[in-house]
């Protein structure tokens, strides 16, 4: 066996050992530890990818010494590798990006524990996005909820201890449902593993039984994972939560969390129910309609808010209604759009909460519009990133969201039924983006005397480096869309 | 129907619990009834995988004579969820007893929508 073939249960264990490590380290070991980490799981994770993408296969690595139907298993491609990669990427420039506010917001006596739940929150992640058996994902979602939470909380802001609170509970809605739908399928099957559970259920649709437990099943995890990453009806915990947290803590959320969930749920409909067994269920429609009303909404709340953190907030319930219409198109090239979407989204979305802060800085902290009038002369890296973010994702060619958007359309155009809902609603959302997004670039590029003092690049050297890098990885995606496309089929072929 | 509901009433009566528990965390004002509602919601689901590895007539899986046949034991891994399901919910149940007792030394209540009307008006 080859030995980059470890490298993904390394790096499940190397973040998980990293955050018990760090409970007994000072603020500033425990930030140079999270630093290694983390850049050491995106080296592996490339190796991996490099390898898998050479071979084109799939690979089962069992943990322990139990043989298949018994024992917990990983299982990683291309796609797989490549996720990983990504999200250790997008880690790093968050965490980069708010490192100052970080000083600032957190308590020094706390701040150690702040990378102690970077580190729960990587180790999770990495778990959901390989594993292979069904109660350690539940196992690994619950610690993913747990150090979303206390990622939310660690500024002690009373705002955001209640938003903790209401995304706690909106959580536990979504993994109570999410448990009790992976029990009734392992009373269906007899199975936790995702492969042998597949199996099963082609066995029990060719027979013909158990047809309707296996559509509340099908009901059961989508609802709770949709819940938990926010689709559009259960939303009502996500402004405040990725608004009031210290921004690092927002950006991950927004572009890990949900996405950690989101990939968890593309597993299960690959992997376990097998995609044309979930195309025919009814369950895809709803989660067409809810995504298509989720674009919507989303944007008109942005539109009607004065906060730009709250603003920005609002659009990822848009963006994540983009790519649950993406699975509820039912196709193979929806899918791929989709799963493109959670990249450009990931890499926007982290941006614009990153360069928001720089532009808020130069206001005296304030987030509403008012305030920032002409902040983009008085951060100019900030401005020019906002922008950069704004344009892709309004959906401006040569950025990533215009890429997103041109495979949602080409994905809506095979599927006849839903065609033009499809299409019309991607459009009016897209002129909905452009109207809060193209409204706060020109109120950031309006030039007014203000008492606030501006900022040079110099003085703040990895804040402009970082966001150099979301914008280079931003044009990245848009202009090197073919590779990446081609990177995503040639994963999902693999994936189930 | 009614023949399926009797055998099986284990299962019916964790299904009840169930929506007892999530209805409770959903709709439930007061913080400490909504934590009530988030184990009955666990407890419910324990129950239903005890009652799906239970084997009418089988002994605890516990080897003891070098007994080694199946037919003799329920089926062990439903009672290994359930340990481990009981492990989450401690914690969780941990973290939300915290938070709650955080919100309620800030604002001396209960009542979570409460606390966000305060918040709002307060405007930060």
């Amino acid at each position: 066996m080859e030995f980059v073939l470890n490298f993904p249960c390394f790096s499940i264990l190397l973040a998980m050992f990293a955050a018990i490590i760090s409970s007994v380290l000072k603020g500033r070991g425990a930030k140079i530890l999270n630093t290694f980490v983390v850049s050491l799981v995106g080296l592996m994770s490339l190796a991996v990818l490099i390898f898998t993408v050479r071979t084109g296969e799939c690979y089962v690595y069992v943990m322990g010494h139990f043989p298949a139907p018994l024992g917990n298993e990983l299982r990683f491609g291309a796609l797989e590798a490549g996720m990983a990669l990504f999200f250790a990427v997008i880690m790093l420039l968050s965490l980069n990006g708010g490192r100052r506010k970080i000083k600032l917001e957190i308590a020094e006596n706390k701040e150690h524990l702040y990378y102690v739940m970077v580190n729960l929150l990587l180790s999770s992640l990495l778990a959901l996005v390989y594993t292979n058996d069904l109660f350690t994902a539940y196992v690994f979602v619950e610690i993913n909820t747990i150090s979303a939470c206390g990622l939310i909380m660690i500024t002690e802001h009373g705002r955001c201890i209640e938003a903790a609170m209401r995304y706690m509970i909106m959580s536990l809605l979504g993994s109570g449902l999410f448990l009790i739908g992976i029990c009734i399928l392992y009373d269906l099957t007899g199975h936790l593993l995702m492969s042998y559970i597949h199996t099963s259920i082609e066995a029990i649709v060719e027979a013909g039984t158990y047809s309707v437990p296996l559509l509340v099943t099908i009901a059961l995890i989508v609802v709770g994972l949709a819940i938990k990453s926010a689709l559009f009806p259960f939303h009502a915990w996500l402004p405040d939560a990725y608004g009031y947290s210290t921004v690092s803590s927002a950006a991950m959320l927004s572009s890990l969390v949900s996405k950690g969930y989101i990939f968890l749920l593309i597993k299960l409909m690959y992997r376990v129910i097998g995609f044309p067994i979930f195309a025919n269920s009814k369950v895809i429609d709803v989660l067409f309609v809810f995504g298509i009303a989720g674009m919507i909404m989303g944007s008109l709340s942005a539109i009607r808010e004065n906060d730009i953190r709250r603003m920005i907030s609002y659009s990822s319930v848009a963006q994540i209604g983009y790519i649950y219409m993406g699975f509820g198109l039912g196709t193979m090239a929806g899918m791929v759009a989709s799963i493109f979407h959670i990249l450009s989204h990931a890499a926007t979305k982290s941006l614009l909460f990153v360069s928001a802060v720089g532009l808020t800085d130069v206001s005296g902290n304030h987030k509403d519009f008012e305030q920032l009038t002409g902040a983009a002369y008085r951060n100019k890296a900030a401005g020019v990133a906002f922008t950069v973010g704004a344009l892709s994702m309004v959906g401006i060619p040569a950025f990533s969201g215009f890429v997103s958007k041109l495979l949602f359309a080409q994905a809506a155009m095979d599927q006849h039924e839903k065609m033009l809902p499809a299409l019309i609603v991607l459009a009016v959302s897209s002129v909905l983006n452009v109207i809060y997004f193209m409204k706060t670039v020109i109120r950031i590029y309006t030039p007014v005397q203000t008492g606030y003092p501006s900022v040079r690049a110099k003085e703040n050297k990895l804040f402009v480096v970082t966001l150099i890098c979301f914008i280079v990885l931003n044009v990245l995606l848009g202009m090197c869309s073919q590779p990446i496309t081609e990177w995503i089929v040639q994963g999902l072929n693999v994936f189930a | 129907m009614g023949n399926h509901v009797f055998a099986n009433y284990g299962e019916v009566v964790a299904m009840l619990l169930f929506g007892i528990g999530f209805t409770n965390l959903l709709l439930q004002k007061n913080m400490i009834k909504k934590i009530i509602g988030l184990n009955i919601m666990d407890t419910a689901v324990y129950l239903f995988l005890a009652e799906k590895g239970y084997i009418e007539g089988h002994l605890a899986p516990i080897v003891v004579n070098g007994d080694l046949n199946p037919e003799t034991y329920i089926n062990p891994i439903p009672s290994g969820l359930v340990l481990t399901g009981i492990v989450v919910s401690v914690s969780v149940t941990a973290l939300m007893l915290s938070l709650t007792i955080r919100l309620y030394r800030r604002y001396h209540t209960l009542d979570l929508d409460e606390i966000t009307t305060r918040l709002k008006k307060e405007g930060r």
